[in-house]
């Protein structure tokens, strides 16, 4: 008798192994080839709506190099979500919110939207992140006509009549860098000027805006990073923004490119005005990063404190009033909502730039549920954002611009300072720097539309919001 | 005589078996297989969800890419890190010319299969030059570079937005998922009976001999930079076409799709799968698109939260891959095969060879083609 064949236990373990390994194999396939949608009541026959409730879903990323932040956007959307449905939901519905992890790779968000349109049956696309990762899925669901709302980017391309169930919530990169632009040009005149910017759709829609704004002699460097590769220290842009002269400089960042572009500055003794776009300058985001930044590269706890003291006297934009401004009425709801509806999140994160989002976000989308009326199917929704959008009550500082033709949200904001003598920002990770506003409201578009003052008013929370916990 | 309990048991040797046995000659023999494949696959699709039709094209268009890879590490044994880069050229290639011209669908597909396999040709040249770590370093360099050129060149490429690719109309009431599906999984067998095929051949023979011992294949006649160059170009070119289904998959092109993860994975896949198999790429592509849903139902199962949720599809990816390692150093295919023989030889008597099928040459079984 052949030895090997029946006295090795290994090969008996083996043949074990992989049959278990076959059986599960084929247990998984077959269990996720035959699961069907989920029986539901089927009270409508519009996809996801029942008498009694609405199933929405988003794609963000939750891993990754674009998780850190906005990670948190998509649990306190769901924490609004709590709210209304502790209040009954919209017309006797409750809201339940699927949010997957596309990890910001547009292949994930293809296959992930599918699922929720296709097998979860998601009445909506509701707070999904990323230029990419969208851009990705909106010929997907605008031919499967399932709404794609609030689509967290500010691409000018969400507003594009070809594709009608598409829409943007935050303002346009373009707008931004139109105020911001118009602010540099009116305050900083006759100063050099250099430009740090992603060089992507975000880097560039927000350098279309700044150059509207600032006379291109006055642009003395302009330099740009790759967000996929950024590992270290941009020192090599700051250094040729340094040799440039730019006594101002303008960036389009994300927080950890913020970081990485204020420190090496530092290290070499150059303190220039900085200026930067809303997406890479929210304090208790990138006042952590600086610290840890710096506490790897010198191990000194004293240094790592004080590195957040560079974003003192930044010049950024804000469109809702920042989380530092801790007697508005909006900013005092959000704290309470978050403290009662995701306890977890507010001890992880506290009340933030991406909590606060999330939060404006998800009531905007509740309040055009509520105006889509009882009878909810999608073309309604899209109607009634385009019809009552206008009206909507928002932390915003502007009304959104919804129509028929603008699928943008918010087309304006505030220039506002950060200074460590405002009123500090009152949040778990500590961030003391607080911010004062350097300008009215303004207003524009992602077109020729001058920077203009905003003379309309700003919403205060309504007696719901306030009233209730 | 009465027979004994063992010959009784011995059913692979009655003799009907041996009128069902596939025919020889290597194209009939593909072809069949592949036909079979196609029947079962057509009626798995007819009669699943929209969605999970999706999810089969899907599992398609990696076996392609797995294929080829598989034939470079396995048969030839060449390692490269770099094959998302050569998916990126074959989608782009399909989506630019889906933007720009307006050429035959199949046209498209041969451009793409062909600009990759063009671009797997010049990598393939300094390749032979370099082994081991060094080759690894080198590919994984090119699934770092290439994508930032389609960022720096953005009016062509799209930038973020990237391009938009379409899949010709569907005849009939097919929904577009199922249809884009059954041409996925046409071309996945189409390259695997070509592959299988090639695998047969002279030029088969050249890519195990160069892998085993390059002198002496050298001086067997073989030239070995021109076959590692060869079989390079192929594999790319499987990439190429596997790049450009996923482009129809997603709608759209963007560098976003094309990241490093997705070329490690894919040589991960490809080692579960079973590296110089052609079959065992179909476990490989289930488990690259399975994985990820399965760790999400279970963290869901036990509650751990979106955090956790994330990194468990690495730890479970890592975890399968130890285990597979472990039991079946051969991958999936390898222990699936390794345990049918086992099954198949059990009571065929003593002096049977459980590591060689009954009633099959010696030669065949011993081959390390493994195309069965």
């Amino acid at each position: 008798m052949r030895q090997s064949r029946h006295t090795s236990l290994g090969r008996y373990i083996r043949v074990l192994v992989t049959g278990a390994l076959g059986v599960a194999l084929g247990a998984t396939v077959l269990s996720a080839c035959s699961s069907s949608p989920k029986a539901a009541p089927a009270a409508t026959n519009v996809p996801g709506v029942t008498a009694t409730s609405i199933s929405i879903g988003a794609t963000v990323p939750l891993t990754g190099p674009a998780a850190p932040g906005y990670d948190e956007i998509a649990p306190a959307m769901n924490a609004v979500f709590d709210w209304i449905n502790a209040h009954g939901g919209v017309y006797g519905r409750k809201i339940h919110y699927t949010y997957l992890d596309d990890g910001y790779n547009p292949a994930n968000t293809a296959t992930l939207t599918r699922q929720l349109v296709l097998q979860d049956n998601i009445f909506a696309d509701v707070g999904s992140l990323g230029t990419p990762t969208q851009a990705a899925v909106q010929s997907f669901l605008n031919s499967q006509k399932v709404p794609q709302l609030f689509i967290e980017s500010g691409c000018n391309c969400w507003s594009d009549p070809s594709f009608p169930y598409s829409s943007g919530w935050q303002p346009p990169y373009t707008v931004e860098g139109k105020i911001l632009g118009n602010y540099v040009k009116a305050t900083f005149a006759g100063k050099k000027i250099g430009y740090l910017y992603q060089g992507d759709e975000f880097g560039t829609d927000f350098v279309k805006g700044l150059d509207m704004e600032i006379p291109s002699k006055s642009v003395v460097s302009r330099q740009t990073y790759d967000a996929a590769t950024l590992a270290g220290p941009l020192s090599n842009q700051i250094a040729a923004l340094k040799a440039a002269g730019a006594q101002v400089v303008v960036m389009a960042t994300i927080p950890a490119a913020t970081a990485l572009a204020m420190l090496p500055g530092a290290a070499i003794g150059y303190f220039p005005q900085y200026v930067l776009s809303s997406v890479g300058a929210d304090p208790p985001t990138v006042g952590p990063l600086l610290s840890s930044f710096t506490q790897k590269a010198t191990g000194s706890a004293a240094q790592a404190k004080a590195a957040t003291g560079l974003l003192n006297g930044v010049i950024t934009d804000a469109y809702f009033a920042p989380e530092g401004d801790v007697t508005n009425p909006w900013v005092k709801v959000e704290k309470k909502l978050l403290q009662d509806y995701a306890p977890t999140l507010y001890a992880k994160s506290g009340l933030d730039g991406n909590t606060q989002y999330g939060i404006a976000l998800a009531y905007t989308f509740v309040q055009a549920l509520q105006a889509a009326g009882k009878n909810l199917t999608r073309p309604g929704l899209l109607a009634a954002i385009a019809k009552s959008g206008k009206s909507f009550v928002t932390p915003g500082f502007v009304p959104l611009s919804y129509s028929n033709s603008v699928h943008y949200g918010f087309e304006g904001s505030q220039v506002i300072k950060l200074t460590s003598s405002a009123p500090p920002a009152v949040t778990p990770t500590g961030s003391w720097i607080g911010s004062t506003p350097v300008t009215p409201v303004e207003v524009t578009n992602t077109g020729s539309a001058p920077v203009t003052r905003y003379t309309g008013v700003t919403s205060s929370p309504p007696k719901s919001l306030t009233s209730t916990s | 005589m009465t027979p004994s309990p063992s010959r009784l048991l011995s059913w692979s040797h009655a003799p009907w078996m041996d009128r069902l046995r596939l025919p020889t000659q290597p194209l009939a023999r593909h072809v069949i297989l592949a036909l079979g494949g196609a029947a079962i696959l057509y009626l798995v699709t007819s009669s699943l969800s929209p969605y999970n039709d999706f999810e089969v094209g899907e599992i398609a268009l990696y076996v392609i890419a797995l294929a080829g890879l598989s034939l470079l590490t396995g048969i030839n044994g060449q390692i490269s890190l770099g094959h998302g880069a050569f998916m990126a050229v074959g989608a782009y290639t399909t989506a630019l010319l889906m933007t720009h011209t307006h050429l035959n669908f199949v046209v498209e597909l041969l451009a793409s299969i062909g600009a990759a396999a063009v671009l797997g040709l010049l990598i393939g040249i300094p390749a032979t030059r370099l082994k081991g770590p060094y080759l690894a370093g080198m590919t994984l360099l090119l699934a770092l570079a290439l994508p930032p050129i389609a960022d720096k060149w953005s009016t062509t490429f799209g930038g973020d937005q990237g391009l938009t690719t379409t899949v010709p109309t569907a005849p009939g009431t097919i929904t577009p998922e199922r249809w884009l599906a059954w041409i996925q999984i046409l071309g996945a067998l189409i390259i695997l009976v070509l592959l299988a095929n090639l695998l047969r051949s002279r030029y088969g023979r050249a890519f195990r001999a160069v892998r085993d011992d390059e002198i002496a294949a050298s001086l067997a006649g073989i030239h070995v930079a021109r076959t590692k160059v060869m079989a390079f170009a192929i594999s790319a070119g499987c990439a190429g076409l596997a790049g450009a289904f996923l482009g129809l998959s997603t709608g759209v092109v963007n560098t976003g799709e094309f990241p490093l993860t997705l070329s490690i994975q894919l040589l991960a896949a490809m080692v579960l799968g079973g590296t110089g198999t052609l079959v065992g790429m179909w476990w490989g592509a289930i488990l690259l698109v399975y994985l990820p849903q399965w760790s999400t139902s279970l963290s869901g199962d036990f509650n751990l939260g979106s955090g956790a949720n994330a990194y468990l599809a690495t730890i479970i990816f890592g975890v399968v891959l130890i285990v597979v390692m472990i039991a079946a150093p051969t991958g999936i295919q390898g222990g699936l095969r390794w345990a049918w023989r086992h099954v198949a030889s059990l009571g065929s008597g003593p002096g049977a060879d459980p590591h060689r099928p009954p009633g099959r040459p010696k030669n065949t079984a011993a081959s390390p083609s493994g195309l069965t």
